[in-house]
């Protein structure tokens, strides 16, 4: 057992996700006063020694996880404590380069597991740029007064907008392929065709062009937006986030400011106010409770805003959130999850209420769009995910999501156990597919999926089988036995088996852009990750920055 | 129907009486397997009286009552052979380990797949069996066929206990199906090949508890070494029954050979037809059917070169016969060297031994069945007969492995297709020997003083009793 913790006890100090404007170090979040606090300015100014771990300096704007870290969170706070902000802008606090992406170094000393879940993360976070001006209005813009290269042109195809200054040297580029033998693996090649829909061959063009491509090429190509000169930069800038103000749909709300979880992270775990994250080492097993609403959760969108992030709903998110990714970056070797969500029924579905009375509502929509977001999370966790129904279970509503989005669900068959459905399990939260979880589930019979949302009362173990909303419904005397056998069977099959398995079997159902970055894009990309000619010891990712050359093995697959 | 499943009903020493999950499993499991054994167990004799041994505890007073019980009565039990203490793991890459009390999740597949192949050949062969009462050769006969026939049953409670206990839900489905499939159904098949054969004669009967029961054996030697502590400490235990069905195989060509020699030796003639006048089963007929019994017996070992062979071995799940005669238990160096076939010669092949494991457990079988046939020939030779009789090649008529299906002689030469179906009746039974067998054994032989013609009477009774004593009371 104590090796067991041992091994699974990572080799660096943990990461931490939570943070704060006051503590960002890569990142400035200003209000220009010239676009009356409606333009939020994010400033990247990549403290060269600030990385996470040792053995890299971050130069040119270049960042790793705890960059993305800092980003994420400030995307996160825009919505939520500023709701006068309508556009968003990134620009560089470095003269003549914007970002050099995500720096080589780091990528080089990272393991493979490391270098998979930063690409997961930092994808998750473009998204939620994307998501922030579908959702709720707030366009972004990049602001590139200098080259970005790589991850740094990544950010950028994340916006909806990009100018680039034309000073005859700043370039977008994604050197990837050409330099490192790899891809660019923030969703760029996948943006530039599905998203900004650069011509292929261009495309084909600019991604093996380690230079890249700059001023009215960009342009033409349909790369960039617009390639103003260095004096017209900064106007043609403004001039589009006015243009972006102006059409924002964005509505105010309260601002509500996103208070500390405060986690006791241990050893094996984490206790959080609603969640508990619990690691069995021994067993390679986690289990992950979500605990019921107080009584007196807010119904109205004035009691949410005066509630604030200590709501059921925003709190007990925030956190799953943050076990999450404590679980994929902290406990490497966890293979399966125990599911668990505890409680009342009834109390999640009067917590939730609010989410479909006010769905209106702009602070009661934020509220939808983080439940979305770690929901998404949760699909795109890389461990097998088993949904445990028993006495003590409320996996009622938005909770019902967990047990929809799992793998496999185990209820015990006794009288008093029961789960329920709501109008929630309708869409409100979408898979990154576009389907709910329940279209999902019943991907062969979408009639099925609208019986169950139309069971208002509580579905107790033999009507959920007769329904087909649960894999398997042992009795007392089984649940045990089964439950133990069936995580450690999970807990016994190769790892790498297990997350292709799942991320193919989880998003049954159509392509979209971000399935396409969560499958193809980063299945080619790791696998390319684990092959000679990117790690090997001649491999050019390998030999990155150092005089030999990359010697590669030429045969095509 | 109300069922009572307590500790009186079931002898047992596995805590029956508080395990409720067990309780519950065998309330719906054993009407059922009533209702099998009244359809398929012996048939024409479940009203009658069978001196049978009955197992009540597993301690040496206890697994060996004896009394007058009528079979549909008969207390199956469920035993395990006493704990061994601190046992550890024996052999593979768990070696050194403690043995487990609950199946290994990662596991429970290739174990579930071992009992429930195991299972299945316990009320495979009391099906083969079933109508052999109506042609007994005496009632001591009669006795040994009903007490293999309920010792089968009982061998199948043992692997359907296991179901019950260890596997969930899986395992009660997969103790049903054990009672849905029948031997020799073209729809629902027993597993194995040679359960399948019919088994419709007293020399059959005899050939396959020697040859196919032995099988048995050395598969239950093996999972006796299991890491899975359940599954070794039965098995341990029904290892003790086994040894009387093999008896019942071994004693009972004896005697055949016997009453053969001796009647070649009082007429003067050995002419097979002049003996079958006689009543009596040449020696050419008894080398047949043994061809047939021990070619379809070795193929329930598998294949030579088995990839489940080598990883039940390196997970622990099923070790070699009595692996502590092997002084290396991981058996990841060495090899096994196997004929092959190939493009009209024979050529050699070095196995990784782990890959080889069944031809390892095959070879121990060869050699246990030649001690049997040894004693059969010394038998013959103290007659004065010179017939002997041999195993073939263990090439010879074989549909499992690397020559299945080759034409193939006794002695392992691979022949032209065509001599091999002209040779058949040489070495396996012919239809006019089936026929001549049967008109043998066309009528019972119920009479306690009586010994059918063709076979001699056994040295001794069981249990002290005489040989005439009344084994069968039958229903008047």
């Amino acid at each position: 057992m104590a090796d067991a913790q041992q091994n699974a006890a990572p080799a660096h100090p943990p990461v931490r996700f939570e943070t704060a404007p006051e503590r960002y170090r890569h990142w400035k979040l200003d209000f220009p006063k010239e676009h009356e606090g409606k333009v939020a300015r994010l400033t990247l100014d990549v403290q060269d020694n600030g990385g996470l771990r040792e053995g890299y300096s971050l130069k040119l704007n270049s960042y790793d996880l705890s960059v993305d870290i800092e980003l994420a969170d400030a995307l996160s706070r825009i919505r939520f404590e500023h709701p006068e902000v309508r556009a968003l802008v990134f620009a560089s606090a470095k003269d003549r380069i914007f970002s050099a992406g995500a720096n080589i170094y780091m990528l080089g000393l990272s393991s493979h597991t490391f270098k998979v879940n930063f690409c997961k993360f930092t994808n998750e976070t473009r998204l939620y740029l994307e998501q922030m001006s579908a959702e709720s209005g707030i366009a972004s813009l990049a602001a590139l007064n200098g080259t970005a290269s790589g991850g740094g042109y990544e950010l950028a195809i994340a916006c909806d907008e990009i100018v680039l200054s034309d000073d005859g040297s700043s370039a977008v580029s994604l050197p990837e392929v050409p330099l490192l033998g790899v891809l660019p693996g923030t969703g760029g090649l996948t943006r530039l065709v599905d998203k900004r829909k650069v011509r292929r061959d261009y495309a084909d063009v600019f991604s093996t062009l380690a230079e890249g491509v700059r001023g009215k090429r960009a342009v033409d190509w349909g790369i960039v937006d617009e390639s103003p000169s260095r004096a017209q930069f900064q106007q043609a800038v403004d001039r589009r986030l006015a243009a972006m103000v102006a059409r924002s749909s964005a509505q105010t709300h309260p601002s509500m400011k996103l208070t500390a979880l405060a986690g006791d992270y241990h050893v094996a775990g984490t206790n959080y106010r609603y969640v508990t994250l619990a690691v069995d080492a021994g067993r390679r097993v986690a289990a992950r409770t979500i605990r019921k609403p107080e009584d007196d959760e807010p119904s109205t969108p004035a009691e949410l805003a005066s509630r604030g992030a200590d709501a059921w709903l925003v709190r007990a998110f925030r956190e799953l959130d943050d076990a999450l990714l404590d679980l994929r970056f902290n406990y490497a070797n966890v293979a399966a999850i125990e599911v668990r969500a505890e409680g009342r029924a009834s109390a999640v579905l009067q917590a939730e209420r609010i989410l479909v009375e006010h769905a209106a509502d702009p602070l009661v929509h934020e509220v939808t769009c983080l439940i979305r977001r770690v929901l998404k999370r949760y699909d795109n966790t890389a461990r097998s995910l088993f949904a445990l129904i028993d006495q003590k279970s409320a996996f009622a509503g938005v909770l019902l999501e967990l047990a929809l989005g799992a793998d496999r669900t185990y209820m015990l068959a006794v009288d008093g156990v029961s789960l329920r459905t709501s109008a929630l399990n309708g869409g409100t939260f979408p898979m990154a597919t576009e389907l709910s979880r329940l279209q999902a589930h019943f991907y062969h019979d979408a009639s099925k999926a609208a019986a169950a949302l139309v069971e208002t009362a509580a579905i107790d173990t033999a009507r959920a089988g007769e329904l087909g909303l649960i894999t398997f419904a042992p009795d007392e005397l089984d649940w045990e036995d089964e439950v133990r056998i069936a995580f450690e069977e999970r807990a016994s099959l190769s790892p790498d088996a297990m997350t292709g398995m799942e991320a193919n079997l989880r998003f049954v159902g159509p392509e979209t852009m971000e399935t396409k970055i969560f499958g193809r894009l980063s299945a080619w990309q790791n696998w390319i990750f684990q092959r000679p000619n990117a790690t090997g010891a001649k491999g050019a990712l390998t030999l990155y920055g150092k005089p030999e050359r990359p010697e590669f093995d030429f045969t095509r697959t | 129907m109300s069922n009572v499943i307590n500790s009186e009903r079931i002898p047992n020493n596995v805590g029956l009486s508080e395990d409720k999950r067990l309780q519950r499993a065998l309330e719906e499991w054993q009407p059922n397997y009533l209702k099998w054994w009244n359809e398929m167990g012996p048939e024409g004799f479940q009203r009658d009286q069978i001196f049978l041994r009955t197992a009540i505890s597993v301690d040496s007073d206890g697994w060996a009552n004896f009394g007058h019980v009528k079979m549909p009565d008969y207390r199956w039990g469920i035993f395990l052979a006493d704990a061994v203490k601190d046992r550890t793991i024996g052999f593979g890459d768990n070696m050194g380990q403690p043995v487990w009390q609950q199946v290994p999740g990662e596991h429970r597949n290739s174990l579930r797949r071992l009992i429930v192949t195991q299972g299945d050949t316990e009320p495979a062969s009391v099906e083969q069996q079933r109508l052999l009462g109506h042609s007994c050769p005496s009632l001591y006969d009669l006795r040994n066929l009903f007490q293999v026939n309920v010792e089968e049953g009982r061998h199948l409670w043992a692997m359907v206990y296991l179901l019950h206990s260890h596997f969930g839900r899986d395992g009660r489905e997969e103790a049903e199906a054990l009672l849905e499939r029948r031997s020799g159904d073209v729809d629902k098949p027993r597993i194995l090949g040679a359960f399948n054969e019919p088994c419709t004669d007293w020399l059959s009967f005899f050939m396959f508890t020697f040859f196919t029961d032995r099988d048995g054996k050395f598969q239950l030697l093996a999972l006796a070494e299991s890491a899975f502590d359940p599954l070794s400490r039965t098995t341990r235990f029904m290892l003790t029954e086994e040894a009387h069905h093999m008896f019942v195989g071994e004693t009972g060509i004896l005697r055949m050979c016997d009453r053969t020699a001796q009647v070649m030796k009082e007429s003067g003639k050995d002419h097979p037809d002049d003996l079958r006048k006689l009543g009596v089963i040449d020696f050419g007929t008894m080398q047949r059917y043994l061809n047939l019994w021990y070619s379809l017996s070795l193929d329930l070992f598998g294949s030579e070169v088995s990839s489940n062979a080598a990883s039940f071995f390196a997970n622990g799940l099923k070790g070699r016969a009595k692996e502590d005669q092997y002084e290396d238990h991981r058996a990841l160096e060495g090899f096994y060297t196997i004929d092959r076939f190939n493009e009209g010669r024979w050529s050699k092949d070095d196995i990784p031994l782990r890959n080889a494991l069944n031809e390892v457990l095959r070879d121990a079988y060869v050699e246990d069945c030649q001690r049997g046939v040894d004693k059969w020939n010394r038998t013959i030779a103290a007659h004065g007969v010179s017939v002997v009789l041999k195993l073939p090649s263990r090439k010879f008529h074989r549909h499992v492995g690397a020559n299945a299906n080759l034409p193939i002689d006794v002695a392992g030469n691979v022949i032209a297709t065509g001599s091999f179906s002209a040779k058949r009746d040489e070495w396996l039974p012919s239809e006019s020997d089936k026929a001549f067998v049967q008109s043998l054994m066309t009528a019972p032989v119920f009479d306690p003083k009586q010994m059918a013609n063709w076979i001699s009477p056994p040295k001794q009774g069981i249990k002290g009793r005489p040989v005439d004593f009344e084994y069968v009371r039958r229903d008047a």
